[in-house]
């Protein structure tokens, strides 16, 4: 589904990814780790078609597609799917708009008729007891003035709506407190399917306590210098990063 | 001399020579106001760059240039309302009336109105119902302030009058049509003068429209009288030509417990010029000042206010947003005044614009002038651009850059067009505004006016 090969980008000139490898077949679930500023939310941003960063080497094919030269709509419309560290805050644009856009959109591209309103918020009624959504969330404008769990939570409500081939969710635990982490990982487990993927990027290995990776990497200087089954994570919280950072 | 030294000239020449011609249209109370207004206006002069106010619009590229004809007379053209007009916003019941050149049309459709409710021509209520002008004409307007109002009394014949006695509540909005229609360039003077008496209530959305591709210019003024108690909501609908320039002056004089809300949205036309000035004279008033306007090719738009508080326990709000594109200039020049004795005054300001260009340009400038220290005041001014971080975030999700844009856009143009308290039009100027942004015809959907960039 998704093949990354030798994969280098910078911002301004300061080189960030150094060299990735990796390989996302469908059904599975990899787990990304790393200490601060080792790279990992460049590789998301990256993945998500992010301007700021310019990919200087490398590739990275996405369903048959060469990703690096789609517009960020196009990667989302094939079924990439970024949920933010930090959910922009867009006011003036009410979350039932912004999403009704986003489906239709998506629609659009796969030569599907726009979805008629009544059938649309059936959708959204549906998809907002998976996260444990109040309906109350979706009358306001996109992530304006939700807490952190509710923005968190709106990630994965807008994963469940656009059901993304890839999800690539960018440290969706932090700022969680015990029973949001609880939900927000029920919500992404729910999701699951034998025909998508996803990329879990943490800090912490308490996330995957509940959503329980086949693979876990680890991200370090912009590479990855470890790759393994899902008992290097519990490996990495006995030891803790310094473990990495004395390797390599 | 320069152009606009010429252009003054003109207008002195063409004010002298037809004085005669100017005063015949039956209008006494205008008339007898003519001769200040052209003393005015002869020392003030048109506005340069030198004119603080108008220090960030330069008129003389939309003034001077070509020739324009002043009309001394209301055009004889019979238009049929029937063919001009289906402006009619859906579930919004407006009493139509349309005013043509600055005349107010002769054949208006009958209004039904509440007893009492006067709404005609100035100059025919000038004749009908000469002490109650005489009591507000002139009196709060004032031609020293800006000399394009006084430009606009020398020359004007008619325009609106619209009463409404004590008590009296007009349920139904009124919608007060203003047309530039010409086979030629033209000049366009109007004078209004809206009174409303104490616990009055009624509601206006003037609509400026230019029906053909001539070059028009409007200068208008427009005096508003709010009595004790009295409400006043009104939307002006500014969607004019390119080759257009309109320049209006509006005077708001407010009594005690009153309140005004005023939304101006300049979707479309060459120069739009608005000066807005409010006289806050009586305790526990409050004015709501809001404005949008959209602004692409070489057009400029431009704010200018002037809230004066002059009796304590007043409120005042103003919140203006613009969004300028390709070559576009703005500007925003507002003042918050409080007397010394305008004790607990509230006011509030804020000036907010984006740029969708590296060409478009904005000048802002909020100023408070306060002469004492019990009072709430605040004022703000940005200018920017899209937020990048948003746009990207919505493209994420699948939307076309574009899309994505006009999302923005319209959140941005959207925190002045939920101000609008009537459903049924802020849901016709949501439907207008989005389709403005997206560089479709401004014309509202209905109608057969169209606007030829």
């Amino acid at each position: 589904m998704l093949e990354i090969n030798n994969l280098y980008a910078s911002i301004e000139g300061k080189e960030i990814l150094k060299g990735i490898n990796l390989t996302v077949n469908p059904g599975e679930v990899h787990a990304i780790m790393g200490p601060n500023g080792s790279g990992k939310s460049t590789l998301a941003a990256v993945l998500a078609g992010r301007d700021l960063f310019e990919v200087t080497e490398g590739s990275a094919e996405f369903l048959g597609n060469n990703l690096l030269e789609l517009s960020p709509e196009d990667r989302a419309r094939m079924g990439l799917f970024l949920g933010f560290q930090y959910p922009v805050e867009i006011p003036g644009v009410s979350m039932v708009n912004f999403m009704k856009t986003a489906i239709n959109e998506q629609r659009k591209y796969n030569n599907l008729e726009p979805l008629s309103a009544s059938d649309f918020l059936k959708l959204m009624r549906e998809k907002k007891e998976i996260v444990e959504i109040t309906s109350s969330l979706t009358n306001r404008s996109v992530n304006e003035g939700f807490s952190g769990g509710e923005k968190k939570k709106n990630e994965i409500f807008q994963m469940a709506m656009l059901e993304p081939k890839l999800a690539i969710l960018d440290e969706t635990d932090s700022g969680l407190d015990i029973d949001a982490l609880r939900i927000v990982a029920n919500g992404v487990n729910k999701l699951r399917t034998k025909h998508n993927a996803t990329i879990v990027i943490t800090h912490y290995q308490r996330l995957l306590d509940y959503i329980v990776p086949d693979y876990v990497h680890v991200l370090y200087k912009g590479k990855i210098v470890k790759s393994s089954g899902k008992e290097l994570a519990l490996e990495l919280e006995e030891k803790g990063y310094d473990w990495i950072k004395e390797q390599y | 001399m320069t152009k606009i030294e010429s252009l003054q000239h003109e207008l002195v020449e063409l004010y002298t020579n037809n004085l005669a011609e100017i005063s015949s249209f039956d209008n006494p109370l205008m008339n007898n106001i003519r001769n200040s207004a052209f003393e005015s206006f002869k020392q003030l002069g048109i506005p340069t760059r030198k004119t603080e106010a108008y220090k960030y619009t330069n008129l003389e590229p939309y003034l001077t240039g070509l020739e324009y004809q002043y009309d001394l007379s209301p055009l004889s053209l019979e238009v049929n309302l029937d063919d001009i007009f289906h402006c009619d916003i859906p579930e919004l019941a407006t009493q139509i009336a349309l005013v043509l050149n600055g005349f107010y049309y002769r054949h208006n459709r009958p209004l039904n109105l509440p007893r009492g409710v006067i709404l005609c021509g100035l100059a025919e209520a000038s004749v009908k119902y000469p002490e109650l002008v005489q009591k507000h004409y002139g009196k709060y307007a004032d031609e020293k302030a800006d000399s394009m109002a006084a430009l606009t009394t020398m020359f004007a014949q008619d325009g609106v009058f619209l009463y409404v006695p004590e008590n009296v509540v007009i349920e139904t909005p009124i919608q007060i049509i203003n047309v530039g229609y010409s086979i030629k360039n033209i000049r366009i003077s109007r004078r209004n003068l809206i009174v409303l008496e104490d616990n009055a209530r009624a509601s206006v959305l003037f609509c400026d429209h230019t029906m053909c591709a001539k070059s028009f210019i409007t200068n208008s003024l427009t005096e508003i009288f709010v009595g004790e108690n009295a409400n006043f909501d009104f939307v002006r609908l500014q969607n004019e030509n390119s080759n257009s320039s309109q320049i209006s002056n509006t005077f708001i004089y407010q009594k005690a417990g009153s309140v005004t809300t005023n939304n101006t949205l300049s979707l479309h036309g060459g120069l739009i010029r608005n000066n807005i000035f409010v006289k806050l004279d009586g305790e526990n008033a409050a004015s709501n000042t809001y404005g949008l306007f959209l602004a692409d090719s070489e057009q400029h738009m431009s704010t200018y206010t002037y809230i004066h508080h002059a009796k304590p326990h007043c409120t005042s709000d103003q919140l203006v947003k613009g969004i300028l594109d390709n070559m576009a200039t703005g500007s925003f020049n507002g003042k918050i005044y409080v007397d010394n004795y305008a004790v607990k005054t509230s006011a509030y300001q804020r000036n907010n614009n984006i740029l969708l260009s590296g060409t478009a340009k904005m000048n802002t400038k909020p100023q408070l002038e306060i002469y004492n220290d019990d009072v709430k005041c605040s004022h703000g001014a940005t200018i920017g651009q899209l937020d990048t971080e948003a746009l990207f975030y919505i493209r994420s999700r699948g939307i076309a850059y574009t899309e994505a844009r006009q999302l923005l856009m319209y959140a941005f143009a959207n925190e002045v067009i939920s101000k609008i308290k009537l459903d049924a039009l802020r849901e016709r100027i949501i439907e207008m505004v989005d389709k403005r942004l997206r560089g479709e015809l401004a014309a509202c959907a209905n109608c057969n006016i169209v606007h030829k960039n």
